[in-house]
């Protein structure tokens, strides 16, 4: 099939970015979104032009590297997946294709479709973790027992790749999935429970520093996360931080 | 206790009691201007009390009139924060994919409230406190029901009320519900919470917009 | 002993660890503050390194390519874990853990840093759990364990078919609170370049930001390599796309040893490739191959129509079908180990029985297990004379509970419905067992440079078991590393910090920029990927699931041709000193196309089939793998000569004196 690409190219994080139209032929239907992303590349690199570069790694749907903005959603017009799980069946042939890098001031673009999502780092090191030492001489794993189904949704919460397409996804550009993914997943658990509070005042507070918008229940974010992270987790940070914060 | 009033979650939270006070406030007002359907008699009734007891007039009053102004204040400063969330729109942005049209536009639904509210405090509240206090006016508990009735009888008032009415089904239809999820509450009841907030945000508003036009095509004959 | 000395302690094996632990030497926390470690790649190994270390007090620097210590692909492991916890009262033990690690490596790995991997191993799961790592759960509130290929017990303890993924994130945590702490200094989209020894030790790294293109000098009184396996090297496999060996083949060059090379673990059950434009393979757990009938058709005309579209799968009768692994191996039937399945793939596809467009797929085949299971639950819920469909709907019921995300991953790439029609399958590069050569202190023959987890050689042998990679990465990070790096730490803590401005980095450094200027100065058309893809065909067809001497010798030419070709050629647009994708990826397919001549020359050198590496000279008359444990029971470790063709060959002899050699027999 062909298709009619229009791409933010920008050169660095200092320099104005733009759309920029391209036209590739010969794409397969069984072709991954991102394989037809590298043969647009391929062809720009034996034109002599400088190829499209965007972020990826596992290619497999775990590592959360990828991140495009395909017409107007992140991840493209799947549900339930990465940008390197979408494959170009989704698509027709002469169909218009735009794609455009996650757009949130605490994500700056770094080149082209690559933002710095270091933000994500930043609220993750205010507070999510438990604070065990790992060479320490802990209790026996089985010492306490968790209910099957209260582990079972720390585990749902915890499937969280960090891709950051909550954030795009959202009006507002808010991580409070992201975030209260993490908190979630922590004050579900016992070995948890022992520093929540001080853990959702910490990682709130940073993620209020770094920019994010705030929550206005729209959903958008729990559609759109490849791992269908529940909006259940943004009532439990808020329903934790409230109750951190009166206690004081 | 300081950093409540900084934090995104605290200024919801803020955004959420406001507004299930002013759902409150609406559940009494509708059933007081019911009344004004029903029985004449009994709206004048009812109207005087709420305009001369102390305790609506001196504290009820005051807070509703504070629990707006945080409302549409508090509203402000998150919208104004979330567009600064996002310095760089994008050329395409399909939010109907996963979000509902009222709840990316609370904004719009709230400042045509707002907007309606001028209106509607210069029909009644001016009116009710230049009678009262500038004024002077004698007490009368049977004013009400006429001035009223005499209010809708200009059709674009009507409309505007009744245009209104309609943004507030929307603001309550995404609004309501949203305010638990913002207080943390999203258990078993979510579903019933849901549920009963679309019935609540057509059939108060319906009410509302109901005795606009009835008042409307209903004058007084003197 | 000669050059090589495992510095493996004496005395009995069960006692060595703990022995070995309280002789060597400490650094006194006071001193810890005053030592800089750096530690490259932040997977599993790297990550929990970065944490236990920082936490000891040592500075700790950490460099990873992916933009957060997150991602590394440690965190695409499915299956689960291995320990030795015995919570099933299944008869487990350390010992046990211990000989099928061993055996299942083929009796190719050194036994005193298996037995300690199996020693530290339940110390694994008290520490997850005390992170905050959510496992699967019983009923009764207690860890859940499944059992995986090749064992007889059930020790492997997972999180939905997301192990590697959490455990990621729970090292990652605890980095994270270091980095809070500010003892961890977090270095992101950062490639290490070069290793710089001073007086011969490792003393530092030269790395690049990849954002800003700059070049910078790190430097620390030991530097561990946690940076994963080499699979890239055939372009197509299960690896993430940045996956590299740049750091390990730095280190390489520099002096420290590179072992066994030719070990390489291709797993069974992978989506095929679709076609040319394939860019990477995706894994289909091995837990599939527990009710899933792997089969391709009896008659080659049927597979041929299959190709072609003319025939459908589920058109063939039983006996129209080849179960071949139930054929040639009717004691383990579809659950032979990695190794042999995937042979015995590649074998029917050769003979022309493939399945697939291309010729390179079998099936696996769940329709007799969704009617098995559909029969159970029909009986179990009381009903009478169920008729076919209805079996099979409750069948397939059972299956989606069991594999429900993978048959939605597989249909989501494939775009066929496998509960309908069979899933398509094919063997793909997983893991890598060869790797820097490391003694029993995990260091390598490059005094203070250190490899830990998939990056070393150490504990896999010729083949890995399943849930033992991510048992592996979190020993050596979490319980091994930190004490033994100590023994070497201790003789510098008067040593203060590490200038950057000596003669050693400024000759690393120079040596860095000349590469690239080299690599930039290409004149031809091509593209990095047209070199890596070649070299991954010449890897797939001549190195792959099996070898011979012919081929083998071919492809060494082959390769220094290509590299020749490489340099002289190829094309990099852009300027090195900014973002540049293209350059970052000339840089690491330089090394595979030097480790792919090393790769190609060990596999050369061993006339033995053992474990993944199967040569075709060396088989029994069934096609079986025939090891020979006389002439090669040793470790391959090649020191860097100059040229991969140049590199010379140390033994170290395996010695086993708690397990007895035995052949592997599935049938």
């Amino acid at each position: 099939m062909k298709l009619h690409l229009k791409i933010w190219r920008q050169k660095d994080a200092s320099t104005k970015g733009q759309m920029v139209d391209y036209t590739l032929d010969g794409v397969e239907s069984d072709m991954s979104f991102l394989e037809m992303l590298d043969i647009l590349n391929e062809e720009l690199i034996s034109k002599g032009e400088e190829p499209i570069e965007f972020d990826h790694d596992c290619r497999e749907g775990i590592c959360g590297t990828c991140s495009l903005q395909i017409n107007g959603r992140p991840h493209g017009p799947d549900t339930m997946i990465t940008v390197c799980q979408l494959h170009m069946r989704s698509f027709n042939d002469g169909d218009e294709i735009v794609i455009e890098p996650w757009r949130a001031k605490a994500f700056p673009v770094i080149k082209d479709l690559i933002v710095d999502r270091s933000a994500f780092d930043r609220i993750q090191q205010a507070g999510g973790y438990i604070s065990v030492n790992t060479s320490g001489r802990p209790v026996d794993a089985n010492t306490i027992p968790i209910k099957k189904h209260i582990a079972d949704t720390a585990m749902d919460a915890a499937t969280c790749i960090g891709c950051g397409a909550c954030v795009a996804a959202c009006k507002n550009a808010s991580a409070m999935l992201f975030t209260s993914a993490k908190v979630s997943q922590f004050a579900l658990l016992p070995q948890g429970q022992v520093e929540a509070p001080e853990r959702v005042q910490n990682m709130v507070r940073q993620m209020d520093l770094e920019g994010f918008g705030n929550c206005t229940n729209t959903g958008a974010c729990e559609i759109e996360c490849p791992k269908g992270i529940s909006l259940e987790n943004i009532a439990r940070m808020n329903r934790e931080y409230l109750s951190a914060t009166v206690k004081g | 206790m300081s950093g409540l009033i900084k934090s995104s979650i605290a200024r919801k939270v803020v955004m959420a009691l406001s507004g299930l006070f002013l759902v409150t406030f609406l559940v009494l007002h509708v059933t007081i201007n019911l009344a004004s359907v029903i029985s004449p008699e009994f709206f004048n009734e009812a109207s005087h009390f709420m305009g001369y007891n102390p305790l609506v007039q001196y504290l009820m009053q005051p807070i509703l009139i504070a629990g707006v102004i945080v409302h549409f204040v508090m509203g402000f400063v998150l919208e104004l924060q979330n567009r600064a969330a996002r310095d760089i729109n994008y050329s395409k942005f399909k939010g109907s994919a996963n979000s509902s049209w009222v709840s990316r536009n609370m904004i719009y639904s709230g400042l045509v409230i707002l907007a309606f509210l001028g209106l509607h405090f210069y029909d009644f509240w001016i009116h009710e406190m230049t009678y009262k206090y500038i004024e002077m006016n004698p007490e009368d508990p049977t004013r009400y029901y006429a001035e009223t009735v005499e209010k809708f009888a200009p059709f674009w008032r009507t409309v505007i009320y009744v245009v209104s009415f309609v943004l507030l089904s929307l603001h309550l239809w995404h609004g309501f519900a949203s305010s638990f999820q913002s207080m943390g509450v999203n258990n078993k009841y979510t579903p019933t919470i849901k549920t009963f907030t679309k019935i609540f945000a057509v059939v108060v508003p319906l009410a509302f917009a109901f005795i606009a036009l009835y008042h409307h095509l209903n004058p007084i004959t003197h | 002993m000669g050059i090589l000395d495992s510095k493996e302690p004496q005395g009995p094996l069960a006692n060595k660890w703990t022995q070995h632990k309280n002789e060597i030497d400490l650094v006194n926390p006071a001193n810890k503050r005053n030592i800089d470690i750096i530690i490259v790649g932040t997977g599993l190994a790297g990550g929990s390194a970065a944490a236990t270390l920082a936490e000891l007090g040592y500075n700790v620097k950490t460099f990873c390519y992916q933009d957060s210590p997150r991602r590394a692909h440690s965190i695409a492991a499915q299956g689960g874990v291995n320990a030795a916890k015995n919570y099933q009262g299944d008869g487990d033990s350390v010992y046990r853990l211990f000989y099928d690690t061993v055996k299942g490596g083929d009796y190719r790995s050194r036994e005193s840093n298996v037995y300690r991997l199996a020693e530290v191993s339940s110390n694994i799961i008290d520490q997850c759990v005390a992170q905050g790592v959510p496992f699967a759960r019983e009923y009764g509130g207690l860890l859940d364990n499944r059992s995986f290929g090749g064992v007889l017990v059930s020790r492997t303890f997972y999180a939905k078919g997301q192990t590697g993924q959490q455990l990621l994130l729970g090292a990652y945590g605890a980095m994270n609170r270091q980095i809070q702490r500010g003892k961890i200094k977090s270095y992101t989209r950062h490639e290490m370049l070069d290793l710089v020894l001073v007086e011969g030790k490792a003393r530092g790294i030269i790395a690049r930001d990849l954002v800003s293109g700059e070049i910078e000098r790190h430097s620390a009184h030991a530097v561990v390599l946690a940076t994963g396996g080499y699979g890239n090297l055939f372009f197509l496999s299960t690896y993430a796309m940045g996956a590299n060996v740049m750091a390990a083949w730095r280190a390489h060059r520099r002096g420290a040893f590179f072992a066994n090379p030719c070990f390489t673990q291709i797993h069974p059950t992978c989506i095929p490739v679709s076609g040319e434009h394939q860019s990477k393979l995706t894994l289909m757990s091995e837990s599939l191959r527990n009710d899933g009938r792997i089969w391709v058709p009896k008659r080659k005309e049927d597979a041929i129509a299959i190709r072609e579209g003319k025939l459908k799968p589920v058109q063939l009768s039983e006996e129209e079908r080849d179960y071949y692994l139930e054929r040639r191996y009717p004691a383990f039937g579809n659950l032979v180990p990695r190794d042999v399945a995937s042979r015995a793939a590649k074998e029917r596809c050769d003979a022309g029985f493939g399945v697939n467009k291309t010729g390179e797929a079998v099936f696996l085949d769940f329709a007799s297990a969704i009617m098995r299971y559909g029969k159970e639950k029909a009986l179990t819920s009381g009903m009478k004379e169920p008729d076919d469909n209805t079996i099979r709907e409750l069948g397939e019921k059972i299956v989606e509970a069991k594999y429900g995300n993978l048959f939605q991953m597989y249909e989501k790439i494939v775009d066929a419905n496998p509960y309908k029609t069979p899933m398509m399958i094919y063997p793909a590069v997983h893991y890598t067992m060869g790797g820097l050569w490391v003694d029993y202190n995990l260091q390598t023959t490059i005094p203070g440079c250190y490899a830990a987890g998939e990056a070393n050689f150490s504990d896999h042998g010729a083949n890995r078991l399943g849930a033992s990679a991510l048992m592996q990465g979190l020993a050596d990070g979490y319980f091994v590393l930190p004490y033994t790096i100590g023994d070497y730490l201790s003789d510098d803590i008067r040593t203060g910090a590490i200038p950057t401005d000596s003669p050693e980095f400024d000759a690393a450094e120079k040596d860095v920029r000349d590469r690239m200027e080299k690599l930039m100065s290409g004149t031809g058309i091509h593209s990095v990927d047209y070199y890596h893809k070649k070299l991954g065909k010449i890897m797939w067809n001549k190195c792959g699931m099996s070898r011979n001497e012919k081929e083998l010798k071919e492809a060494i030419k082959e390769i220094a041709e290509l590299r020749k070709d490489f340099w002289e050629n190829v094309k990099i647009p852009g300027s090195p000193d900014s973002k540049n994708q293209e350059l970052e990826k000339a840089g690491r397919v330089a090394d595979f196309l030097e480790l792919g001549e090393l790769f190609a020359k060990d596999a050369l050198e061993r006339n033995e089939s053992c474990g993944g590496h199967f040569r075709e000279e060396y088989q029994t008359p069934e096609g079986e793998a025939l090891r020979d444990d006389e002439n090669f029971k040793f470790v391959s470790a090649w020191e860097y000569m100059g040229e991969p063709s140049a590199a010379k060959l140390h033994k170290e002899n395996l010695v086993y004196e708690n397990i007895k050699l035995k052949t592997r027999s599935y049938k």
